[in-house]
């Protein structure tokens, strides 16, 4: 690399330092230029563009006649988006510490040194190389309430078995919590793996020697000094959670009725394909507000984290 | 310890040991369940599939299926089976990567090499782009590629990818950056090497491994797009994702199960091959935005 270095600067004539020097002084402004133009406008442009469209009575094309909070109370009182909300709770939750909850278990468990481990590791992560369409295509025939998971069980001779929530209103939000935590557990998995191996291993032994047995060193030293990969990870399953939209796609649909929309599909619904331009931007604007409520805060510790250090 | 309790311990750690393994096979077998069973449907017929069970194997191996969601199935109005559009997203993949990628490390090297005022700031308001749902830019999106004449088009998805992959592209090579010595570049500006030389003699050189990353994190991504896709391409421009929603959901005369599986396999594919040939780089990109470093 010094060599390199050496290379580069014998190539450089002291009488063509000056003018190299201003043009380099632009040079980082010029080559950031289209991102930073790009990002003020395809951002925050369109995100204040949308912010006034929610303010409007838009229909099938953006007009911009102001209706002050009308769209979004209307959007308060519709029923299939209050559906959508506690759905996305319902989904959010779930999907959230189940995927926790297995991650940690199945990285803790890898961890023993574990013969092939990087084969079980492999096959624990594939899912979240695969489109969520792809994921909820599959998840679709396995759940088939008549030919999937049910008619093998009582083929195996359990004659009672019934299994049939992708046809259920009240149960059908599981099934996205089923193939989602299958698409991305493996992957909070891959991410306490990687905090537990940088965990202090002078730590782990001193605690050992003192007689800690193994189930107390990772309860009382190993997790809590996860706790940055923690909140991470919350970060990130919460932010699949919320922007969840080709799963419920192509797994239901939606369906039956609108039982299974969460609010990605609410807004796409009403803003491409049902003429409803103002109530589908005050839908994504409820959207943004929650993923900047848990954004912000995760923000600003990290930018703190980072001036400490 | 007395050599009894000794000999207790090791049995019970055997024990241990072993519902280990059985636990940890068998969550194997449930992560791999819905692939095998992908697999087997897609190589049955529709008699198979009517008599058999999830797992019942095909009673030959039958390849109609491949063929037919290759070049024959419906998606939608037209029965071209899933090539052409699993040619569209190469077409939209391949420009979008490269872009995004020279972009972001281009960015990446200013950000950490050539600090100008305002730039920490710049990338902090990136950042947040890498986390808007981006239901909140679509319909201006959509207004906006309209007026440019490039609405349903490939060039106008290739666009969409690049300006929201950018801010993940840059946080990579920014991080990447931040950890070759500052000393290294300042020396070589003394020398009187420009932006461009010490990027292309100093830089870039180092750059492999993050380069890997970003590209196999940024093909995924825009690989596995359904949002944009659906959102803003034309019937014959449609990613393969689009095209794959809509012939699971064409429903012409009876569902063969088989024609949807062989489909989504294929549509699958090209993720999976990455995934399988550079996975250690696939977990490191996921992992980057995560975990710090």
């Amino acid at each position: 690399m010094n060599k390199n270095a050496a290379n580069a600067g014998s190539g450089a004539t002291p009488a063509g330092r000056p003018a190299r020097l201003s043009l380099a002084d632009w040079m980082p402004k010029i080559v950031m230029a289209p991102t930073v133009i790009a990002a003020i406008v395809c951002i925050y442009g369109y995100m204040i563009w949308t912010a006034v469209l929610s303010f409007t009575n838009s229909r099938m094309l953006p007009t911009y006649k102001f209706v002050g909070f009308d769209q979004y109370e209307r959007l308060f009182m519709n029923d299939r988006w209050m559906v959508a909300l506690s759905n996305l709770g319902i989904f959010g939750g779930l999907f959230i510490l189940i995927c926790l909850f297995l991650g940690v278990m199945l990285a803790i468990f890898l961890d023993q040194k574990i013969r092939a481990e990087g084969a079980i590791r492999t096959i624990y992560l594939y899912p979240m190389a695969i489109s969520f369409i792809v994921t909820g295509t599959a998840w679709k025939w396995l759940l088939n309430p008549t030919n999937g998971i049910e008619k093998m069980m009582i083929e195996l001779g359990f004659e009672d078995f019934r299994f049939n929530w992708l046809s259920d209103p009240d149960m059908v939000v599981y099934c996205l919590v089923i193939a989602a935590v299958w698409q991305a557990s493996g992957f909070v998995m891959a991410l306490f793996l990687a905090g537990l191996r940088g965990v202090d291993s002078e730590m782990i032994k001193a605690a050992q020697l003192d007689g800690a047995s193994t189930i107390t060193t990772y309860r009382r030293i190993i997790l809590p000094s996860l706790k940055p990969v923690f909140f991470s990870a919350l970060v990130i399953l919460s932010h699949i959670a919320i922007k969840s939209f080709d799963l419920v796609a192509a797994l239901t649909n939606g369906g039956p009725g609108y039982s299974s929309d969460l609010p990605a599909n609410f807004m796409y619904a009403h803003a491409f394909t049902r003429s409803q331009i103002g109530l589908g931007a005050a839908s994504a604007m409820v959207m943004l507000g929650c993923v900047l409520a848990i954004l912000v805060p995760y923000l600003y510790s990290e930018l703190r984290g980072e001036r400490h250090e | 310890m007395s050599n009894v309790a000794k000999r207790q311990t090791s049995t019970l750690d055997k024990v241990l040991r072993i519902a280990l393994y059985v636990c940890l096979l068998g969550m194997a077998a449930v992560y791999l369940a819905p692939f095998l069973v992908m697999l087997l449907t897609s190589l049955k017929d529709v008699e198979e599939i009517r008599s058999g069970t999830l797992l019942s194997l095909p009673s030959s191996l039958n390849f109609d299926a491949w063929s037919k969601a290759w070049s024959g199935a419906c998606t939608g109005s037209q029965c071209e089976g899933m090539a052409p559009y699993f040619f569209n997203s190469f077409q939209i993949v391949i420009p979008a990567v490269a872009i995004s990628t020279l972009l972001g490390a281009l960015n990446g090297y200013v950000i950490s090499h050539w600090k100008f005022k305002g730039s920490d700031v710049f990338f902090a308001a990136l950042l947040v782009g890498c986390f808007i749902p981006f239901q909140v830019i679509l319909l201006p999106m959509a207004r906006t590629l309209g007026w440019l004449g490039i609405a349903n088009t490939t060039t106008g998805l290739v666009m969409v990818h690049v300006v929201y992959g950018v801010a993940f592209t840059t946080l990579f090579f920014r991080n990447f950056y931040q950890s070759i010595p500052v000393e290294l570049v300042k020396a070589a500006r003394l020398d009187g090497a420009g932006f461009f030389t010490i990027f292309y003699r100093i830089i870039l050189p180092v750059s492999t491994p993050i380069i890997v990353v970003t590209v196999i994190w940024q093909f995924t991504q825009i690989w596995n797009d359904f949002l944009f896709g659906v959102a803003f391409s034309g019937f014959d421009t449609q990613p393969v994702t689009v095209a794959l929603n809509n012939l699971v959901n064409t429903s012409f005369g009876g569902k063969e199960y088989n024609v949807d599986m062989a489909a989504a396999i294929i549509a699958a594919l090209p993720t999976l091959v990455v995934y399988i040939l550079a996975g250690k780089y696939f977990v490191r990109g996921l992992t980057a935005g995560a975990v710090k470093g």
